[in-house]
């Protein structure tokens, strides 16, 4: 295709891609000037497109749907590259009984919601997954934003965010392991080789990082960027065939680069991941049914307002810890509310099972309200109204809580 | 010097604070890629900081200096009368230097004060236990080790 770069054809894909790249530059654009995260307008614009909408794709369809795909390697990639050797340490000393309360009080409505509505149990653990997981990307861009990255509830609110990436390296093999199926045994065995694998390139890249990264850290900057987005491709690919999942894959190749690799990867494959994330969750969208949509709104509302009031709960546990008062408790809780990319990844994980385009539907209808609904309540934190009672917990001395 | 309380803050920087003397919490965040912030704890909810001043790397370079260049000097000036009657002194050769163009065995400082050159300092590089061969240019700075009489005269010997 490339060589008929002149036929009318590829006209018309460079046309309609051009289009829809800006389109998305603008609404990103528009995002900036609300303060707001870009994702729920992303995952509009996939909905006004399609059958019945606004602007029909014609020959552009597979670029997108290959370009939707890489994003999803990318986003995964990027999740890999950030556990580092001390948060992990760090994380797991002060994190835990947070890290647990998190996911017992989130994914559980999740997964009941699923169970409730009759989906395959997989489906339901899936929903579990887009209910429990926080967005990082938002929730840091709120707390710098309002000015709160000093405020003493937020190191606990970072932790649990650092919690939920760790506990992503065990709940996506493994939902990946049993999407794929098979027999009973067949699913076992690979749900534990899916966890070996991940025990084993993490103990590396503890361990050995610094040498496995010198192996591809040098180089000019395209030298490292090629290696870098190469060797994710062939790996996720290579997983793909051998049914594990192409996403995992990536995620692994992120684990395993480590020190300077790490940071330069950061560097260079941010823009390409911001690019190629953003036509994800464009091309999410954009293969929902909006019927499937409707329906979903219901139970989308219900699921918010449920798991709204866990993440309040959560974040004012985690905040009470490290000594906060009411109202630190409440911007903790309130600012977590906000669910976003990896919500949508893991229900794009689930899109080939039977119930997946429900799941598709509810997750981006749950998304799109809790990520542009959350950064607002949280804003406001403060003027929310707590009882008398609570409030008489009078905000302590900072020395009282010194962290060793 | 108070007790200065460090918090890691994941994906974000290091985070350092301390209660004044007069009982106000102050605060700065160190980013990862290198940008501060000055942070002030609100006096009735020491949860919030009532103000937040962000510092580009130039900025923090001049807070820095403006804090502390005057620490820097009292204890320069204090060196020189701390060490039991011994002092150090940096002496700059003028292009009028005598010195300028001989050698330090040649100007026989030793001798005639009895204080060391220990280093000469040329062009930002320094130049540690310099030689009696060691030649000397206008320009140079000698640091000198002696008691206060001797380094008045090494002075006198090289600004004449």
């Amino acid at each position: 295709m490339l060589f008929a770069a002149g036929t009318d054809e590829a006209a018309l894909a460079f046309v309609e891609i051009g289009a829809l790249v800006v389109a998305l530059a603008l609404l990103s654009r528009l995002a900036g000037r609300f303060g707001i995260s870009a994702i729920p307008l992303y995952l509009i614009a996939g909905l006004a497109m399609g059958e019945g909408g606004l602007v029909q794709l014609d020959v552009s369809v597979e670029f997108f749907e290959i370009a939707a795909e890489i994003g999803v390697l990318l986003l995964l990639f990027a999740l890999g590259l950030e556990y580092s050797d001390t948060e992990l340490r760090s994380g797991l000393r002060s994190g835990l009984a947070p890290g647990m309360v998190d996911m017992l009080l989130n994914a559980l409505p999740g997964v009941a919601l699923g169970l409730l509505l009759g989906w395959d149990p997989i489906a339901a653990v899936l929903l579990g997954g887009v209910t429990w997981i926080s967005s990082s990307g938002v929730i840091s861009k709120v707390l710098s934003d309002l000015g709160r990255l000093g405020f003493r509830e937020t190191p606990a609110v970072l932790n649990i965010l650092v919690m939920e990436d760790l506990a992503m390296a065990i709940y996506l093999p493994v939902v990946a392991a049993l999407i794929v199926g098979g027999s009973f045994t067949t699913t076992i065995t690979s749900v534990l080789i899916a966890l070996a694998a991940v025990t084993v390139i993490l103990l590396a890249a503890l361990r050995y990082g610094r040498r496995m990264s010198g192996l591809v850290a040098g180089g000019s900057d395209e030298t490292f960027l090629l290696t870098v987005f190469g060797i994710t491709l062939l790996v996720a690919g290579v997983a793909q065939q051998l049914e594990v999942s192409g996403a995992i894959g990536a995620f692994l190749v992120g684990l395993a680069l480590s020190g300077r690799a790490e940071q330069r990867a950061n560097q260079l494959i941010s823009p390409l991941r911001d690019l190629f994330a953003a036509t994800f969750f464009l091309f999410f969208s954009f293969q929902i049914d909006p019927a499937d949509l409707l329906d979903a709104a219901i139970p989308a509302t219900l699921l918010i307002v449920a798991t709204a009031l866990t993440k309040v709960a959560t974040g004012w546990y985690a905040a009470g810890r490290v000594g906060a008062a009411p109202k630190g408790r409440l911007r903790a809780g309130t600012v977590l509310i906000a669910r976003g990319e990896f919500s949508i990844v893991i229900a794009a994980l689930g899109s080939e099972l039977v119930d997946g385009p429900e799941l598709g539907a509810l997750a981006a209808g749950y998304v799109l309200i809790s990520a542009m609904v959350g950064p607002v309540i949280t804003k406001f934190s403060d003027r929310i109204p707590l009882p008398t009672r609570l409030m008489r917990q009078a905000p302590r001395a900072l020395t009282a809580t010194a962290t060793k | 010097m108070a007790e200065v309380r460090e918090t890691k803050l994941p994906g974000v920087g290091v985070r350092h604070e301390f209660t004044t003397e007069d009982g106000a919490d102050i605060g700065v965040l160190v980013h990862h890629d290198g940008r501060r912030e000055i942070l002030v704890y609100d006096s009735d909810d020491p949860d919030k900081c009532s103000s937040i001043v962000a510092l580009s790397a130039t900025d923090t370079r001049t807070v820095s200096e403006l804090l502390g260049a005057s620490r820097v000097t009292e204890a320069v000036a204090a060196v020189q009368q701390e060490i039991e009657g011994l002092a150090i002194e940096w002496i700059e050769l003028t292009p009028t230097s005598p010195a300028a163009g001989a050698t330090i065995g040649d100007g026989m400082y030793r001798t005639k004060t009895g204080s060391s050159i220990v280093a000469v300092i040329r062009g930002g590089e320094s130049i540690p236990a310099p030689g009696p061969e060691f030649p000397l240019v206008a320009g140079d700075v000698i640091v000198a080790v002696g008691t206060a009489e001797g380094l008045a005269q090494m002075r006198d010997l090289i600004r004449q």
